[in-house]
């Protein structure tokens, strides 16, 4: 399922807040076209292991290396940079503006011309590519240009994410993209999750839901008071050995035989 | 909810159909404020010209368009000010003092009008962004940081004016603002700029539109508009050609208009201007420069302000203690919200600083006319402010009932 080197590898990234040691020593490796569930209970450290990788903190120790080579991701630029995009779970898109301008918001395409003042957005250059975009992956909303504040939660999340794809991105961080959403839009969202994996990209998916995880996941990776606390491949492991991991308890069978199965 | 979910089922049951009900839905939506607006202008209209027949005459007409220029001007910037969701109470301060640098250093200094007029406009824009730092480097409220520009610039102006306290204007070139009326060859030529270049803009966008395969309004809907702004424009330029003729007032508050609506419509600045107003955090993390945008917001404020203050005084010939006092102040931030941008920030056009001014200009006119109090006039303006506010705050209540799930 996974062949070659992996996209993004953390290796042992430690974060400390004061007293609070968030991340201890953590692993993660990410590989092209393969969506993996992050899993942990309230304080796991779970949102604090993504926002390292996209750059809101940084790691005070440890390795990330991107496509093979080792970088340093200080603020968030440098992880949009190298080809890392967030979707955070308020999603903060504008409600009063329509599809296209939130999908274009801060990176809008402008018609050529001569000064700044001269220069005008480019917005039928903007509908179609974000037509096209949507189309790619599937998402049906009813009009391009209405506002974002009329859309259903599912479509929020669908705009959310199709806009972290326009930087055209390696890797995409996903938190929380199913809470709150109903059956049939959470059904959506997994559908574009899985369309992620499709392109080749390597997603990172946090979530309580594990029904959820197991639907999309090829590999389930547990944190539990910032460790790493097992590694599942989703096909092989059930529900039960993944709580256990997560709860810390019996967890050391659980760990222990995937690990067995691994080597 | 159910807007919502109607429209994708409707989506979803004709796909190849290109939603004719959706496009029908917001033109109507889209025009809703701005229609709103027109009605409530004529019933005005028609209820002064009951009441006075002179009211809708060319001569009263035209003089309510130079009544409005100042007000309208001075409520362009503040339509920035509303877009971010913030208040600027400065700007009727501003404006006076603004007039004043212009005034003295014209009259008591013997600058060049052209470079007074300049100094004075730099005043606006300096104290604008002074305004605009101070708000966003220290996260104090605009509220409070313009409520103390409004006492501050007005003690500036009593400072400037001196112990005169008043300063007649007599260069031509400064009173010609407000005082220049054009021939009607000229009139019927800059209405034919106005009719033409609509017209060219509505035909142009809409042959990229459906060159690119976009679904566009329909030809009718395009028609309609240009049809509906001929017929203003040509009714307009008959009625002040049968008095003294096109004011460069008047020209000068479109141009402002027109070229404003431009940038907040059509650049990627006024994009973002919207994006701050409408979710700053948003607008923060898509790399926006969320201080910068504020800043340059209230530079405009303080700018158009002066701009306004400049051509009240040509208008009145004189700048005394007295300018950029009174209800200048609440009627410039009033138009606005009255002719439909929210105060609530993230919704609203440069047109309703014009419209707002056309609807408070009227209702003070008229009642100018029948000879009624000042008492009057302010409490029916403050209905009327108030019914608008109420009519937004209805407007958001109903957009948040049919928006999330």
């Amino acid at each position: 399922m996974t062949n070659g080197a992996p996209l993004l590898e953390l290796e042992g990234v430690s974060k400390r807040f004061g007293p609070v040691q968030a991340l201890d020593r953590v692993d993660l490796a990410v590989h092209a076209g393969e969506v993996i569930g992050l899993v942990g209970d309230n304080g796991a450290g779970k949102s604090t292991l993504v926002k390292t990788i996209a750059g809101i903190h940084s790691a005070d120790g440890g390795k990330i290396r991107f496509d093979g080579k080792e970088v340093s991701i200080s603020k968030p630029q440098d992880s949009t940079g190298l080809g890392i995009a967030t979707v955070y779970q308020d999603l903060a898109l504008c409600d009063n503006l329509d599809v296209v301008a939130n999908l274009f918001l801060g990176k809008e395409e402008m018609s050529p011309g001569l000064g700044t003042v001269s220069r005008q957005l480019d917005e039928v250059r903007m509908e179609h590519q974000t037509a096209d975009l949507l189309s790619n992956l599937a998402v049906t909303i009813p009009s391009l240009r209405s506002e974002v504040g009329t859309l259903s939660g599912g479509q929020r999340q669908q705009v959310a994410v199709a806009r972290s794809l326009l930087g055209e991105p390696k890797v995409v961080l996903l938190d929380e993209p199913t809470a709150a959403l109903g059956v049939a839009q959470t059904a959506q969202v997994l559908d574009l999750i899985r369309r992620l994996r499709e392109r080749d990209l390597g997603v990172v998916v946090i979530s309580h839901n594990l029904v959820d995880v197991f639907q999309i996941a090829d590999r389930i990776v547990v944190l539990r008071l910032g460790k790493n606390a097992g590694e599942f491949d989703a096909e092989a492991t059930t529900e039960e050995h993944v709580v256990s991991a997560i709860t810390g308890v019996g967890s050391d069978g659980a760990k222990e035989k995937n690990e067995e199965a691994k080597s | 909810m159910s807007d919502a979910a109607t429209a994708t089922a409707d989506s979803a049951k004709n796909e190849i159909a290109p939603r004719p009900k959706e496009t029908i839905r917001r033109l109507v939506q889209g025009d809703l404020a701005s229609l709103r607006v027109v009605i409530g202008l004529a019933v005005i209209w028609a209820i002064f010209q009951f009441e006075n027949d002179r009211f809708l005459s060319a001569q009263n007409l035209t003089n309510l368009m130079l009544q409005i220029t100042a007000t309208g001007l001075i409520s362009i910037g503040v339509v920035y000010v509303l877009l971010l969701g913030e208040i600027d109470l400065s700007v009727g301060a501003v404006s006076g003092l603004a007039a004043a640098v212009m005034a003295v250093l014209n009259v008591k200094h013997g600058w060049n009008p052209y470079l007074a007029i300049a100094a004075g406009v730099a005043v606006g824009l300096a104290i604008g962004l002074l305004q605009g730092s101070l708000f966003s480097r220290f996260g104090i409220p605009s509220f409070v940081v313009t409520l103390a520009g409004l006492l501050a610039w007005q003690g500036a102006l009593l400072q400037v004016l001196g112990s005169t306290g008043s300063i007649n204007l007599t260069d031509p070139k400064i009173t010609g603002l407000a005082n220049t009326f054009y021939s009607d060859t000229v009139g019927w030529i800059f209405a034919a700029i106005v009719v033409g270049g609509y017209g060219a803009v509505l035909l142009l966008g809409h042959r990229r539109r459906s060159a690119a395969g976009l679904d566009s309004q329909s030809p009718t809907a395009l028609v309609l508009r240009f049809v509906l702004v001929a017929v203003v424009t040509i009714v307009a330029t008959t009625v002040l050609n049968s008095d003294r003729g096109v004011p460069l007032a008047v020209l000068i508050l479109l141009a402002f208009v027109v070229g404003m609506e431009y940038v907040v419509k059509r650049t990627g600045f006024g994009r973002h201007v919207f994006a701050v107003g409408g979710n700053a955090e948003a607008a923060r993390r898509a790399g926006i420069s969320v201080n910068g945008v504020r800043i340059a917001v209230f530079a405009i404020a303080g700018t158009m302000a002066a701009i306004g203050g400049i051509m009240a005084a040509s208008r009145l010939l004189a700048v005394n203690q007295n300018s950029g006092g009174n209800e200048l102040l609440l009627l410039a931030i009033a138009g606005p919200v009255i002719a439909g941008t929210s105060l609530f920030g993230g919704r609203g056009s440069v047109w309703t600083a014009l419209m707002g001014a056309l609807v408070i200009g009227s209702i003070s006119n008229g009642m100018d006319l029948l000879a009624l109090s000042s008492a009057v006039k302010f409490m029916v303006t403050g209905g009327v402010l108030l019914l608008a506010v109420i009519v937004d705050a209805l407007a958001r209540q109903k957009r948040s009932a049919s928006g999330r799930v």
